[in-house]
């Protein structure tokens, strides 16, 4: 076990009461007043989250975009400077190297955000695909040069706009401006609508040196709105109920987006060919032999990831992910099982430790929004 | 965190009263506020047989699931129905409200094995 890893804002968190945890050899926090009371701050008023472990990586050069479409899923091509996109990169098999967003800076100059724990894995996979001289290409993992901030929630904008010139209602759901400016700190930053919340709110990259100021401020402004501190418990609780996918539990090598129910993201027909082109394509077109579907727990237990699923007697799957929703008050879960079983209001038997518990398949998202 | 001085502890952090003979079971102040918010508690049925380092239930707060150890053996007289319906009950009053069984210990023996809250305070700031 090595020393855990911390971000720039990690002295910060003791002053709001976080309890911290080893996530993915990152000390982070896990709760900062309780995950349930954070949750719905998030949903009602708008919380704070530094998700600095994130790992960003850029890439560079006349190449850059031929590169890039052969890696990436999406469409690369549709990105215009200040525009982002949601991506797979996947394996010849079509199973999920990571999900990650793509920013494009400017014309041959993109930033990627991927999960922490799939960062160097991320970057070793471009690398030993990149098959262009230095001139052509560069990759540079700068995941160590940025702290990144999540503002999330419906007073996000609000907050937002009082620490800043720019005009952030400007900023349009999966655009970003860049440079923008904080009040007092000499630093721009990138500000993207995007989050992992299913609420409004932004993401904000800056230079770690600044990150620290840049969370006092935001605290402070946006005090009057119930800005709160929220830790990486409520923002498992906050993407599950929106359906957003988590790699390692929703995607994993051994699970394709398209089985994931992801398929928007991973554009078959685009010009150029890609990694896992083949049996994606033939997943979206013959349907995959499994689905990811939402469950309802019918008697008293929790689904929780890596349950087994049951249809008559039979092991259809298993549990991806899986909590009691703190915004429904009920026991859901999502599972990948066998598509001849996916329709909306099949019992199934989930196997929760040493008991054998009802559930039904109900429809998804479980929390429609706006 | 709240250590009642007149219960006893087990490794496991969970608590034990002894009440004429028979014990009443809870989990300690220093577990609740470490699982943070509980929204399931799943306990044993009355009459049923428990034994000392086995489970016998579980809690479960939003994020995880936590196994239930019994720091003593026996059968269980009593099982706290109320934590069915209000799970916060745990987080709210780990040492009174949330009991969770009443047992008719079978080896009184084991008593030795558990630890006073000094003890067991040892034990959490290992943790």
């Amino acid at each position: 076990m090595g020393e855990l890893k911390r971000t720039p804002l990690f002295p910060e968190y003791e002053k709001h009461g976080a309890k911290t945890i080893d996530f993915g050899g990152w000390d982070l926090p896990v709760q900062f007043s309780g995950i349930k009371h954070e949750h719905e701050v998030t949903r009602t008023k708008a919380g704070l989250f530094d998700v600095s472990h994130m790992g960003e990586i850029v890439v560079k050069g006349t190449k850059s975009l031929e590169f890039l479409q052969k890696m990436m899923t999406n469409d690369v091509s549709k990105l215009t400077p200040k525009r982002a996109q949601y991506t797979f990169m996947c394996y010849e098999n079509g199973g999920t190297v990571d999900d990650l967003i793509i920013y494009m800076l400017d014309e041959n100059d993109y930033l990627l955000v991927v999960n922490a724990a799939n960062t160097e894995k991320d970057f070793d996979w471009l690398v030993s695909h990149n098959t262009y001289d230095s001139e052509e290409l560069t990759l540079t993992n700068v995941s160590s040069d940025y702290v990144q901030l999540a503002l999330q929630g419906p007073k996000a904008e609000q907050i937002l706009q009082t620490v800043t010139n720019t005009n952030v209602e400007e900023i349009k759901f999966f655009r970003f401006e860049n440079p923008v400016h904080f009040s007092g700190i000499d630093q721009g930053a990138i500000v993207s609508r995007t989050g992992y919340t299913g609420e409004d709110g932004f993401e904000i990259y800056i230079d770690k040196d600044y990150g620290r100021q840049l969370w006092i401020l935001l605290l402070e402004a946006g005090k009057e709105y119930g800005l709160e501190p929220i830790g990486l418990g409520a923002r498992d609780t906050l993407r599950f109920e929106a359906n957003l996918p988590l790699y390692g539990q929703e995607l994993s090598k051994d699970i394709s987006p398209i089985e994931a129910g992801l398929g928007f993201a991973v554009k078959t027909n685009k010009e150029n060919d890609f990694i896992g082109k083949e049996p994606l394509k033939a997943q979206k077109e013959n349907g995959p032999s499994r689905k990811l579907v939402g469950i309802e727990m019918i008697d008293k237990g929790i689904p929780r990831t890596g349950y087994e699923v049951l249809y008559e007697d039979q092991s259809i799957g298993f549990v991806t992910s899986g909590t009691q929703s703190p915004t429904l008050g009920k026991n859901i879960g999502l599972a990948l099982i066998d598509s001849a079983h996916t329709e909306v209001g099949t019992e199934l038997v989930i196997q929760v430790r040493k008991r054998k518990l009802k559930a039904v398949i109900i429809e998804k998202p479980f929390l429609k929004r706006n | 965190m709240s250590l009642p001085k007149d219960l006893l502890y087990s490794e496991e952090h969970e608590w034990v009263k002894k009440e004429d003979g028979k014990v009443r079971i809870g989990i300690t102040d220093f577990a609740q506020d470490e699982l943070g918010d509980i929204v399931f508690v799943e306990l044993p049925e009355v009459g049923e047989e428990i034994e000392a380092d086995e489970p016998f239930g579980s809690v479960e707060s939003v994020k995880t699931v936590s196994e239930l150890y019994a720091p003593i053996s026996g059968k269980i007289v009593e099982v706290n129905e109320e934590l069915e319906d209000s799970p916060e009950l745990v987080n709210e009053s780990p040492y009174e409200s949330a009991w969770m069984i009443v047992v008719e210990p079978s080896d009184e023996s084991e008593f030795d094995n558990l630890l006073s809250a000094e003890a067991y305070k040892e034990v959490t700031e290992e943790d």
